[in-house]
């Protein structure tokens, strides 16, 4: 089969550009996520990033990347301590105060402080996640000062009033409710169970109808009070701010907090693996979900396995399993593996979605091409291809505005990474042998994995 | 239901600790968001600067640069969707778009395209709606010309395999089992829009029906590409760390070699006037929450009267674009009877659109109950219209999510192209604000007179399936 092509076209191609660093673009894709923490990768350098460290009179400590072309603001912040801080039987209470922060502060019940938030235009959100609280605000500069103050009013304040404290409840209880016979969502909550047995993380974030219930204002004032200190907070700010200016917000926001959090141990984690759990339902798709042991950010071997992981799957339209399964198959649209990093557990994971009637043979080609990494390990080229990608992605990927730079640096934070990072990334990534890759591959992906099949009853197993 | 489309579904990557971002997708999908004329002050020299021409083989440019990176994104807009297709031949756009990823053309093998945007840790993806298919890619600067011969290659030389076709059919079908086989909202949706619409081809689900995908073959794709995928239907954007006079000479030297195709109407069938009141209903097993979705055909921005769809996004935010909206207000705040409750405008589109509110109910509300409430806020509208206080906040709402959206390059890219491949023109998004800051309160009451009429609207009603 021929096209009628228009006529010739050809002209010699320019070589590659060196990837330099940047940041920029936010894919749609972004949207379809499922909220799960990945690991960061590492940043790529940066040369047109300069982060200052700014440190308050009260000694708060924020890294700072000061941008004067846009009159916008943005504010990242983390209390460490996130869903993992729920007390047994009240599953379900971060998540639930992380709902509440733009429901009344200080004198301003919830429907005054959203008329003063919507007035200054403020973008303001909380979020619960395993590990930490995170909270974003973006801005205009122009009304920082307002918008300033009701974020110190939100983090300081917030008053949990029975009105919203019940809407929003009836809000997430809806979404539970709504995913009682979701096959996907009863598989999940079957895998975590499984996976983590009885550990924080086996439970859901949101909590369960009978936990949600018997939660009190109280309760969240407790744990506001226990969570919201000083030494559990890291803080990142992007753009039209300077340093002196944010050290004087900085007091304002966080300087009368407590100095110490009061947080419940929690254990690290090895995820069981070598087990199948099924949810069978009559489904035109199956979902498959396979997870491998994976790496601790600061192992020494983690850019190895996430190198070895980008070849894998990680990399779109390149790496082995895209190849296999869609290129040249047809069986998914989606396919792909990530390195999952929590802060007590870590894993590789490796999902899909592919037609019922195929299951079966995409499970077995998926370990297949798993195998075929753990016994030979990637080609030299393969290799330098997936450096190449990794060190330009991260600031196409992870620097793309103001917002997402923040996030990026307060996630630099919490791991612990220092702040010459990003320009350490990139020879990180390069000194890793093809040795080293191999052994990753076999240390990781040698182990009998934790299989999750959602659809109908597989005819033969992979 | 997604109504636009992705070539790859996989995060980019590291989502890392990303939020859920609803700015961010309020100004990606958004309908039209719009970099203010009247724009901040700019410190670098040109950033933000809005530059426009034409290739001589009618190729529209579209340039804005922003130099604080070193990035910058390429976007081609093609004025080609899935309401374009002809007739039998749903998914077909969509599958053209697919076939330009998966083939190789006459000067590259398949995937060199892929390995040289990884071999730079670019990210490129594309997706395709009812009325334009775009394709776009964000790089290092000095990629850019690579990115552009790439990009001019593949407007015209495919050359796809048998095995191609088969394969990438069999990569959509799986797309379509995710997207909305699997699940019973979307096919609900998919049922709704194919009500709404009497004639207008949006009643046809972008992803196509799927016993029409499955016959899909290269004679349809290749009659489409080669009428379609040509330099004078097409949009060019790029934004970023770039000056405009590179872009040309870039353009020209790339795009600019490719020869015009036929100047193209888009000529579509025309919705005739409704008369009635519709209801759909799904029930499913996995389902344990009702919801409801009322829609109405309005006109978008393509197709409106002066005014008329600023006054339509505006009543839409008042109405139900957040939790100071109205149906929040008086559905979740005061009745209590509601979990969630909005309204949404589509105005980015070439013909008339849908006005949409949803509600889900609280508790033991009723569906009904719940319902009728969030008619009641529509009818108290229609008789008392909307305060000026409200008015001026949603005007600021609006506006300032422009402002905002200068934040990211990437999504001003996406507002011109949007606009530009549904008849709009760079004129009209920059002079959006004040259109926007002009429309009255009596302006939106007649929209919503004139508009929201229950008697001739489709409503959507997914539920659980009970025993008896």
């Amino acid at each position: 089969m021929t096209n009628q092509y228009r006529g010739a076209f050809g002209h010699a191609l320019p070589s590659p550009g060196e990837g330099r660093a940047a940041r920029r673009i936010t894919p749609l894709a972004f949207l379809l996520l499922a909220v799960l923490f990945l690991i960061l990768p590492a940043l790529t350098a940066h040369a047109a990033m300069n982060i200052q460290e700014v440190k308050s009179q009260k000694g708060i400590t924020a890294w700072l990347v000061e941008d004067h072309t846009v009159p916008i603001i943005s504010v990242r912040f983390v209390f460490k301590g996130g869903t993992t801080q729920d007390p047994v039987g009240k599953e379900g209470l971060i998540h639930l105060m992380t709902g509440l922060f733009n429901e009344g502060a200080g004198d301003l019940d919830s429907d005054a402080f959203q008329v003063k938030l919507d007035d200054a235009g403020v973008e303001m959100s909380f979020e619960a996640q395993r590990d930490g609280i995170y909270g974003s605000m973006r801005m205009l500069s122009l009304r920082k000062d307002a918008a300033f103050d009701l974020l110190r009013l939100a983090v300081n304040r917030p008053r949990f009033d029975q009105e919203p404290v019940d809407r929003i409840r009836a809000q997430i209880f809806s979404g539970i409710i709504a995913n009682e016979r979701d096959p996907e969502a009863i598989a999940q909550r079957k895998w975590l169970r499984a996976i983590y047995g009885t550990h924080p993380y086996s439970r859901p974030d949101e909590g369960t109808k009978v936990s949600l219930a018997g939660i009190t204002p109280a309760d969240l004032s407790a744990f506001h009070k226990a969570i919201f200190a000083r030494d559990g907070l890291h803080v990142a700010v992007v753009g039209d701010i300077d340093a002196k200016r944010l050290s004087e917000k900085l007091d304002q926001l966080f300087g009368e907090l407590p100095q110490k959090q009061t947080l419940s141990p929690v254990a690290d984690v090895a995820a069981k693996l070598g087990q199948q759990v099924e949810v069978n339902y009559d489904l035109p798709q199956t979902s498959l979900q396979l997870a491998f042991p994976g790496v601790g950010r600061s192992e020494p071997d983690f850019f190895a396995a996430l190198l070895m992981n980008d070849i894998l799957g990680g990399s779109p339209y390149t790496s082995r399993l895209w190849e296999e399964v869609r290129e040249k198959r047809g069986l998914a649209y989606g396919v792909g593996s990530y390195l999952a990093g929590y802060e007590h557990s870590h894993a590789l994971l490796v999902t899909t979605a592919t037609r019922s009637d195929r299951a079966a043979e995409t499970l077995s080609i998926v370990h297949r091409v798993v195998k075929d990494m753990a016994q030979q390990g990637p080609t030299e080229a393969e290799l330098e291809a997936s450096k190449k990608y990794l060190i330009g992605a991260y600031a196409i990927n992870d620097l793309d505005s103001s917002s997402s730079i923040a996030a990026t640096l307060v996630g630099l934070q919490v791991d612990n990474l220092g702040i010459d990072y990003i320009q350490r990334r990139s020879a990180l990534i390069d000194q890793v042998t093809l040795d080293q890759v191999k052994a990753a591959a076999k240390k990781l992906l040698s182990a009998e994995p934790g299989i999750m099949v959602v659809g109908p009853l597989m005819g033969g197993k992979g | 239901m997604p109504r636009t489309l992705l070539i790859d579904p996989t995060p980019q990557r590291e989502p890392s600790i990303e939020l859920r971002s609803h700015w961010l997708r309020r100004a990606f999908i958004a309908t039209a968001l719009v970099l203010s004329a009247t724009a901040p002050v700019l410190a670098a020299k040109n950033d933000g600067k809005v530059t426009d021409f034409l290739l001589d083989n009618g190729m529209e440019v579209v340039v804005i640069p922003d130099h604080r990176a070193p990035v910058v994104t390429h976007m081609v807009w093609y004025k080609i969707g899935s309401a374009d297709e002809p007739p039998g031949k749903s998914g077909l756009a969509h599958f053209v778009e697919h076939l330009m990823f998966k083939a190789p053309t006459i000067n590259h093998v398949a995937g060199e395209l892929d390995r040289a945007v990884s071999a730079i840790g670019g990210s490129h993806n594309a997706f395709t709606d009812y009325d334009y298919t775009a394709f776009y890619v964000t790089v290092a600067p000095s990629a850019l010309e690579q990115m552009m011969s790439f990009e001019a290659d593949r407007m015209f030389t495919l050359i796809p395999t048998d095995d191609d076709i088969k394969t990438e059919r069999d990569v959509i079908i799986e797309e379509r089992r995710s997207s909305i086989d699997n699940n019973p909202q979307a096919v609900l949706d998919e049922e709704v829009d194919a009500t709404l619409w009497q004639s207008q081809p949006y009643r046809i689900p972008v992803i196509g029906w799927m016993r029409e995908m499955e016959t899909l073959n290269w004679n349809d794709a290749v009659s489409f590409y080669d009428l379609y995928y040509r330099p004078n239907n097409a949009v060019l954007v790029v934004t970023g760390d770039v000056e405009p006079e590179t872009v040309k000479a870039l353009a020209e030297k790339t795009y600019g070699k490719v020869s015009a195709g036929p100047g193209l109407a888009r000529i579509r069938p025309v919705e005739p006037e409704q008369n009635t009141k519709r209801t759909v209903t799904l029930t499913d097993a996995r389902v344990s929450e009702s919801r409801f979705s009322t829609q109405w055909v309005v006109p978008s921005y393509h197709t409106a009267e002066p005014g008329e769809a600023e006054a339509l996004d505006l009543l839409a935010d008042i109405l139900g674009g957040g939790n100071r909206s109205r149906l929040y207000q008086q559905l979740l705040v005061k009745q209590g009877i509601a979990a969630e409750a909005s309204a949404n405008f589509q105005g980015t589109v070439l013909d008339a659109t849908n006005f949409t509110i949803y509600a889900s109910p609280r508790g033991d509300a009723k569906l009904a109950d719940l319902e009728a409430a969030a008619n009641a806020e529509v009818a108290r509208i229609v008789k008392d219209g909307v305060t000026d206080d409200e008015l001026d906040k949603a005007k600021d709402r609006r506006v300032r999510s422009v402002l905002l959206a200068r934040d990211n390059p990437a999504c001003l890219a996406h507002i011109y192209g949007s606009t530009l491949a549904t008849g709009g023109s760079v004129k009209d998004v920059e002079e959006w604000p004040d259109r926007i800051r002009k429309v009255t309160a009596d302006q939106v009451k007649a929209v919503a007179a004139r508009y929201l009429v229950p008697s001739h609207s489709t409503t959507g009603y997914l539920l659980p399936k009970t025993e008896n």
